[in-house]
Formats: C-alpha cells, sequence, structure tokens
C-alpha cells in the first residue's frame, strides 16, 4: 500500500433509520447524509458535531454496528461490508473504538482483568495463558492504572476515569492500527478529561494509531486532533487542518459554531461588553 | 479454581429478610429430610384416637383415622417441598432458555417463540391442570409437570424483556468491536447479566409451586394416598375437619404452606445484592 | 442588603451508616441582579446549596447555618411560610428539567398548572400570564398549547425558565440548565438569561460543571470542592488569574479555543469522594502547593484585599501570599 492512500475512506456514506414501529407513523431519519471524506494513517482526525449531527452513527458505521444504505466505507482499500470470514474477523483486530458512557461500555460482571484480555482470547494473540496474563497486566499499566490495585475489582467498584482507561486497555489489546474515540470524555469530570487526552495522545504516538476523535466539544478537539471535520444534520459541512478551520471557517454554519463556544480566554482578556455590570 | 473465583463475589447477604427467608426454607428442608428422626410416628400409622386436639404425644394432634398430623406434616413436606424446588427449577429453566433465545435472536426465532409462549400464556391454568392431570393420571409427578407447563411462559416473558434491553446496552456492542461473535455474547455478557433475574424468579417460582401443588391436590387432581401438604388439606376439606372442631388439621399445612411462600419471597427480595456486584452506582 | 446571603452553610444528609457532610460552611451572597456561577464537579455540593435555598432537600437532610433571601431566613422556615415563599421569591429551573415535562399535557398547561399551584389566580389569569410569559422568553404564542414532544431542546429549556418566571421571582436558580444543549442552542439561551437579567432585574445563581458557559454569563464565580468553597471572585479575576490552587487548575484543565495549549493541564489524582475525604484542606493530595499545614488544618475563607474571597493557606494572613 502506497504512504498516499488514505488508511479509512468514506465514499458517499448514507446511514438511514426507521423510527416508529406498527400503528405510528413510520419515519425516515437520514442520520449520515452522503459523507465522504479520507482518514491519513497517523493523522488524529476530529468529528465535530452537535447531537444529531450523525458523527456517532458514522462512527459506528465504521466498526460495523450499522450498516449503511448506500455508499462504502473502504479500510485500506477494501470495502468493509464485503468482507467475509477470517477478513472479517482480521477486521476487528484492525479497527477499534472507545466509547463515551465509561459505565455501561463494561461488562457489569466482568472485572478489569477479564475485560482486557477478553480480545486476547478472542483473537487468540497469546501462546500461552501466562502470556496472555502478563499482556494484560502490561495493557492495563500502559493506560495508568495499577494492575495490583484494579484488576480484580468490576465496573462499579471504579472511578469514571478508570473505567475509560480499562476499554482504552481493552480496545488496544488487539493492537489496531485505528482507533475511534466516541466522546470519550463527554462523561467525566471536566479536571480528568485532559488527563484521558493526554493518555491518548501518548499511546497514539507510541503505538503509531490513527485516531479519529468524536466529540462536540471544540475546545478538545483543538487540542487533540490535527484535522477537524464538522457535522450538521448528517452531511459533513466543513474539513480543514484545526488552526486554519478555528481561524478562517469557510462554511456558515462553522462560523456560527465557533461564534458560539464559550472561551474563556476571550472574556479574561477582554473587558465585558455585552453584560452589564450590576 | 476458576469456579471458586466466580463465587469470589458472594458476600454473605446481610440483609435481615433474606436471612429469615433462608432460615425458613432452610429448616423445612432439614425437617423433610431427617422427618424419621423428627418422629416416632410415620405417616400413616395409626397412633391415637380420631380428631385428638393437640397434646403432648401429637404435637398437631391426630386425623380422621388417628394418625399423628405433625408426622404427616413431616413427611409431607418431602413432597411439597420435591414439587416445589423441581417446578420451579424446571419451569425457570425451560422459560430462561426460550426468553434469552427469543430475546437475543429476534425477528423469526423471537416470533415463533412468542407465539408458543402466548398460547400457552392464554390457555386458562386450571382447566388446562385438570385436562393434563385427567390425561396423565392422578400421581406426584403429573403435578410436577402440569405446574412446570404453566410456570414457564411467565419466566420466558420476563427473561425475554430483561435480554431485549440488555442486548442494546453500548457493552454488548463493545463486544462486537472486539470481535466477539454471538455465542460468547450470551454466555459472557448476556446470561451472566441475566443470573440475578432468573434466580430471583427461581426463587419465587417454589412459591407459585408449593401452593399450585396444594391447589392441585386439592380439587382431587393429585394422589390423595400421598402425603403432602396438599392432600392433607384435601382429605380435612373433604370430611369437614371445620366442622368437626379439627383445626389443627388444617392449620398445620396450611401453616407451612405459607411459610414457605413467605420464606422463598424473601429471598428472592434479597437476591439483587447476593448476585449483582452492586447495583449502578456512578 | 444582598438579595441573597448566605452564612456558614452545612448540610448533611442522612445515609444508612450516619450523617454525610455535603456542603460544610459555605458563605456567599448575591447582590441585586447579580448573576452568581456556582462551579464545581462531582461531590463538590453545588446541587444541594440549590435545593437548600429552595428548602426542597429530603426531610431527613440536616441543614445548619442562614440563608437570607431578601432578609427573611429560610432555613427554620416552617412548611407554610416555605409554601408562600417558593416560586414567589425564588425559583428553580431543576436539572434535565427540559425533559421533565409531562409528555401527554401541553407545557401552556403544564405553566398553568404551576402557577395556580402556587398563586390563587383564576384559570384565565394564569394563562394570560402563561402567554405573557411565553413571549418573555421568546416562544412563539402559537406553541402554547403544543406538546413536549413538539418542541425543541431549548425550547423546552426556555419554557422551564419561563415556568420559573411565572410569578415573578427576584432569585432564578437553574442547575445545568444548558448541559444538555447543543452549542448554538446554548448561546441562545444564555443570551436570553442576559435579557431577562437586564430588562427584569432578575438575579440567577446558575450552578454548572461547565466553567467555560460561566464566563459568558456570570458576573461572580464561586467555585466549590468537596463540599467546601475554594474561591469566590469576580468573572474578571477568575478567568485572568484565579487564586485557589483548584480553580486555577480547573481553569487551565480547559482548552479553550484562543488560549495557549500549552499552558493546558490536567489535575492528578481523581475528585474527591465524599465518603473518604482526607484530613485537611480536602484539595492537597492534588494540589501542586500543597505543604505541612494544608494536610492537617483545613483553610478558612478568607477575604482579600481585591474583594476576591479564597480559602486556601497560601493565602493566610490576609493578601496574596506569594508562592507560584
Amino acid at each position: 500500500m502506497e504512504n498516499d492512500a488514505p488508511l479509512l475512506e468514506l465514499r458517499d456514506l448514507t446511514v438511514k433509520f426507521v423510527s416508529g414501529r406498527g400503528l405510528f407513523a413510520k419515519q425516515v431519519v437520514t442520520a449520515v447524509d452522503g459523507v465522504s471524506i479520507a482518514v491519513r494513517k497517523g493523522e488524529t482526525l476530529g468529528l465535530v458535531g452537535q447531537s444529531g449531527s450523525g458523527k456517532t452513527t458514522l462512527a459506528r458505521a465504521v466498526v460495523k454496528l450499522v450498516r449503511p444504505q448506500s455508499g462504502q466505507v473502504l479500510f485500506k482499500g477494501r470495502n468493509i461490508f464485503d468482507q467475509r470470514g477470517k477478513e472479517a474477523k482480521e477486521y476487528r483486530r484492525q479497527v477499534q473504538m472507545i466509547f463515551q458512557d465509561p459505565y455501561e461500555s463494561l461488562n457489569p460482571r466482568a472485572t478489569v482483568e477479564r475485560a482486557v484480555e477478553e480480545p486476547l482470547v478472542i483473537h487468540r494473540l497469546a501462546r500461552s495463558s501466562s502470556a496472555r496474563q502478563e499482556r494484560t497486566l502490561n495493557l492495563i499499566r500502559m493506560v495508568g492504572l495499577s494492575p495490583e490495585a484494579v484488576s480484580k475489582k468490576y465496573p462499579h467498584e471504579l472511578s469514571g476515569g478508570e473505567r475509560q482507561r480499562t476499554s482504552i486497555a481493552r480496545a488496544l489489546a488487539v493492537s489496531p492500527e485505528l482507533l475511534l474515540a466516541d466522546e470519550p470524555v463527554s462523561m467525566l469530570d471536566v479536571s480528568i478529561r485532559i488527563g484521558i487526552i493526554d493518555l491518548l495522545k501518548e499511546l497514539k504516538r507510541e503505538l503509531d494509531l490513527t485516531v479519529v476523535f468524536i466529540t462536540h466539544d471544540l475546545g478538545v478537539a483543538r487540542y487533540f486532533c490535527d484535522r477537524i471535520a464538522v457535522m450538521y444534520k448528517g452531511r459533513l459541512i466543513e474539513v480543514a487542518a484545526t488552526e486554519e478551520l478555528l481561524r478562517h471557517p469557510v462554511d456558515p454554519y462553522t462560523k456560527q459554531l465557533l461564534e458560539a463556544v464559550p472561551d474563556p480566554s476571550r472574556s479574561a482578556r477582554e473587558k465585558p461588553s455585552n453584560i452589564q455590570e450590576g | 479454581m476458576a469456579f471458586m473465583q466466580k463465587f469470589s463475589h458472594f458476600k454473605l447477604p446481610k440483609d435481615r429478610r433474606v436471612l429469615v427467608g433462608i432460615s425458613i426454607l432452610g429448616f423445612f428442608t432439614f425437617v423433610a429430610v431427617f422427618a424419621p428422626f423428627l418422629t416416632p410416628y410415620g405417616p400413616h400409622q395409626v397412633s391415637g384416637p380420631p380428631y385428638a386436639s393437640p397434646s403432648l404425644q401429637h404435637w398437631m394432634g391426630t386425623d380422621e383415622l388417628g394418625q399423628d398430623i405433625m408426622s404427616q406434616v413431616l413427611y409431607g413436606a418431602r413432597i411439597s417441598l420435591t414439587v416445589g424446588f423441581s417446578v420451579a427449577l424446571a419451569a425457570t429453566f425451560i422459560g430462561s432458555l426460550v426468553g434469552l433465545v427469543s430475546g437475543f435472536y429476534r425477528g423469526a426465532v423471537d416470533e415463533t417463540l412468542m407465539r408458543l409462549t402466548d398460547v400457552v400464556l392464554i390457555l386458562p391454568a386450571l382447566p388446562l391442570a385438570v385436562i393434563l392431570a385427567a390425561y396423565l393420571g392422578p400421581s406426584v409427578q403429573t403435578i410436577i409437570e402440569v405446574l412446570t407447563v404453566t410456570g414457564w411462559p411467565l419466566v420466558a416473558r420476563v427473561v425475554r424483556s430483561q435480554t431485549l434491553s440488555l442486548r442494546e446496552r453500548p457493552f454488548v456492542d463493545a463486544e462486537r468491536v472486539i470481535g466477539a461473535g454471538n455465542g460468547r455474547i450470551m454466555f459472557r455478557v448476556i446470561i451472566p447479566n441475566l443470573l440475578s433475574l432468573i434466580a430471583a424468579n427461581a426463587v419465587l417460582a417454589i412459591t407459585g409451586a408449593v401452593v399450585g401443588e396444594a391447589g392441585l391436590d386439592f380439587i382431587g387432581l393429585g394422589n390423595p394416598s400421598v402425603v403432602s401438604w396438599g392432600t392433607m388439606l384435601y382429605w380435612s376439606q373433604n370430611l369437614n375437619a371445620i366442622l368437626r372442631g379439627a383445626w389443627w388439621w388444617i392449620l398445620a399445612p396450611g401453616l407451612c404452606i405459607a411459610l414457605v411462600g413467605l420464606g422463598a419471597v424473601l429471598i428472592s427480595i434479597g437476591i439483587e445484592n447476593i448476585f449483582n456486584p452492586r447495583l449502578r452506582g456512578r | 442588603m444582598p438579595l441573597l446571603d448566605v452564612r456558614e452553610l452545612c448540610i448533611d444528609y442522612r445515609l444508612q451508616t450516619g450523617y454525610l457532610r455535603a456542603v460544610d460552611s459555605v458563605s456567599f451572597q448575591i447582590d441585586e441582579g447579580e448573576v452568581l456561577g456556582l462551579a464545581g464537579e462531582s461531590g463538590s455540593g453545588k446541587s444541594t446549596i440549590a435545593h437548600s435555598i429552595l428548602k426542597i432537600l429530603p426531610r431527613s437532610a440536616r441543614v445548619s447555618g442562614s440563608i437570607l433571601v431578601d432578609g427573611t431566613e429560610v432555613v427554620r422556615m416552617d412548611d407554610r411560610a416555605a409554601r408562600a415563599y417558593r416560586w414567589k421569591v425564588v425559583s428553580l429551573v431543576p436539572q434535565g428539567s427540559m425533559n421533565a415535562f409531562d409528555p401527554v399535557i401541553t407545557i401552556g398547561s403544564q405553566i398553568v398548572e404551576s402557577i395556580r399551584i402556587h398563586s390563587r389566580v383564576d384559570k384565565a389569569a394564569a394563562w394570560k400570564r402563561t402567554r405573557e410569559l411565553f413571549s418573555l422568553v421568546g416562544i412563539p404564542d402559537s406553541r402554547a398549547k403544543g406538546y413536549p414532544h413538539e418542541f425543541s431542546g431549548g425550547m423546552k429549556q426556555r419554557a422551564a425558565i419561563a415556568m420559573a418566571l411565572s410569578l415573578n421571582p427576584k432569585l432564578v436558580i437553574l442547575d445545568e440548565p444548558t448541559t444538555a444543549l447543543d452549542v448554538v442552542v446554548q448561546r441562545q439561551v444564555l443570551g436570553l438569561l442576559t435579557t431577562l437579567r437586564r430588562d427584569l432585574g432578575i438575579s440567577f445563581l446558575f450552578v454548572t460543571h461547565d466553567l467555560s458557559v460561566l464566563s459568558e454569563i456570570a458576573t461572580k464565580v464561586a467555585v466549590m470542592y468537596a463540599g467546601r468553597l475554594a474561591e469566590v471572585s469576580t468573572r474578571e479575576e477568575m478567568f485572568a488569574s484565579p487564586n485557589h490552587p483548584y480553580s486555577r487548575a480547573l481553569i487551565h484543565a480547559i482548552p479553550t479555543l484562543s488560549g495557549d495549549l500549552s499552558l493546558v493541564k490536567s489535575i492528578p489524582g481523581v475528585p474527591a469522594n465524599v465518603l473518604s475525604l482526607p484530613p485537611g484542606c480536602k484539595f492537597h493530595p492534588r494540589c501542586p502547593y500543597a505543604f505541612d499545614r494544608c494536610r492537617e488544618v483545613e483553610p478558612r475563607p478568607q477575604r482579600m484585599d481585591n474583594g476576591s474571597i479564597v480559602a486556601c493557606h497560601l493565602f493566610d494572613r490576609g493578601g496574596k501570599a506569594g508562592g507560584e
């Protein structure tokens, strides 16, 4: 594969849902509407949008949790929905995802150790059970957790940040090439969000990952992403390098979005303008 | 070793209600098993005057033949509890299997299984029981079969409902993304998360089964020559024990049925705490 | 006289195992026409304070200290007085209220109902008032008979605000009013609040974990940590030069659109667990400036020369201590 070819490419991807069953009027919702975008190897692409923009559905399509009505998702040039058997299973090793809700994305009945080792078991990635255990402990350490402290714990015994780190360890167990992160910090306390993002940054560098980072928070996107793609109501509005998008947005929606984001640094520098002093 | 690990998160229930429930069921189980050692009389042994009120020789009095009622209660526990536990186990197992498969695979499988479940649910239980019992002949075996047949659909519905909701949870999505197939998801994820529900249902089914057994015996579908709490009620009713003032004949088995039922309910209330690592707490 | 004067407020929740202190000796004031932003993470106690002002904490909760609203003591108010006070002097837009509307009753009817519960007006008057409120918050009159599912998220939030304004309160408490909203809609709602403040002279207590929102709307910001007040400062002071190490760290933990990204840092450790708090200053395990006294003695909030209130040993004995 040439270095220029994108790792992941979406071509005119469209995903629709039918809502309402039985007697109720069936409504078709177009969650993703003809989106085309390429993700280069090694980049961190931010997928930014508000709720209902389709960003999560897009991610779910890339990990084959939903099927598109039309369009293609190409990973290394191959259409992922054409894959069968071994190739399909191999895809699960190459592309992974971490989810938004730190509690709901872990099996409540599995310990941290069991959760993190599971992909190793499924894909038979360890020569022996002791090798597997060692790799599991290393993974737990890699995400900044202490195996002695958390291995045998259940999700409900962990803090939100610890749960997300566990999910990250699980996703990275198979050494994927592409990692999708769906709002991984929006349900965490503000003070620890950057800690998790920094972890992702570091892991990305160490493991040579390509990351698609989904968020509604433009500040976090700016902090982490090389390029930002803006979505609105299922459509891709604008894609550009981060600083370029933030300084010279082209589309009116992007401009409106950027305008609307509260910017403490701005208000710290300015005198209060639109708010009268009491 | 792994098996032991699985139960290592069993915390001994601190909930008083659960302890009371376990004590009650434990007591009756003990009594059933050790019946011969706990009473000098056999259940069919004529050991005293008929309709004797409770006395030191006969703690619960005697029946119309002079047989000791307490012995009947103790030996009868064997039948009643056997029916109770077997039906609970069988109905829960069948119901859970149907509910799990139905809820997990959905589509045509779900439709078919649910139609079947609905058919059995719609049939009125008592007439169905009568017909089946008439066909199979009066015996303890019949009662177990009848109660199981009428009991599994409810469990199936409940388990299916919970399965449907579980399979939509993000951690099931996460399992798919890491490459787990249906089998793995069902056994490693769905079933462990259903266990507390299934266990609670199973225990609750004991109540229904014990009461159901009594009911079926009472209307004569059981084998009247077998001694069980239900047949005791059958005989006491048929021989108009109340009119003769032999209240103890009705009270003894009736109270036992009520207590076992209560014990089971108390346990099922506390089962969430026994099985689940913990209910959600963020 | 300040509109809201909270002094040494302590709130304990009753648990199976005893009492848990959720709020410890918190004092702050809101003047007329001010917007106080009450910021904190989970476990900070901010929602608890909001509920205590409206006296809607569970009965088993223990409240001590003083809450003076327009001169009236709220903590020791009896039920009858509380019913007369709620919604007329202080009202609340609770967390998630936009989703708390009854789905089978029209929004207009629900507001009318709320008006009639809290005051003795007839239906016609209540409807008239409801229409007034709709126009006040920018919902077209035609929507008055609409059902919740016909309203967008932003409109539902406006309706919730309308409900809170129905009896002309002097102070409106908003608990995470924009958390679930689109950033564009959030901007509109904040604009609405600013307009209401300007036109009606209402004061707001804005409870949120999202500090950046407060940079838009608040005149004063109070930061809480583990049930205690860390700092109260004007908005400018808080965002330009926060004093308390926690506020400072919190501001720097938020990546902004135009600020210096190299200053962005996470706060080590985990947010305090109210069930097991350390001795001394509750923030000391995560504080880069902690010294011995911090581990032993809890710092009391102190007023500094510029008017800010800070609870930190670095600022003991008044005035700004050194120590960057």
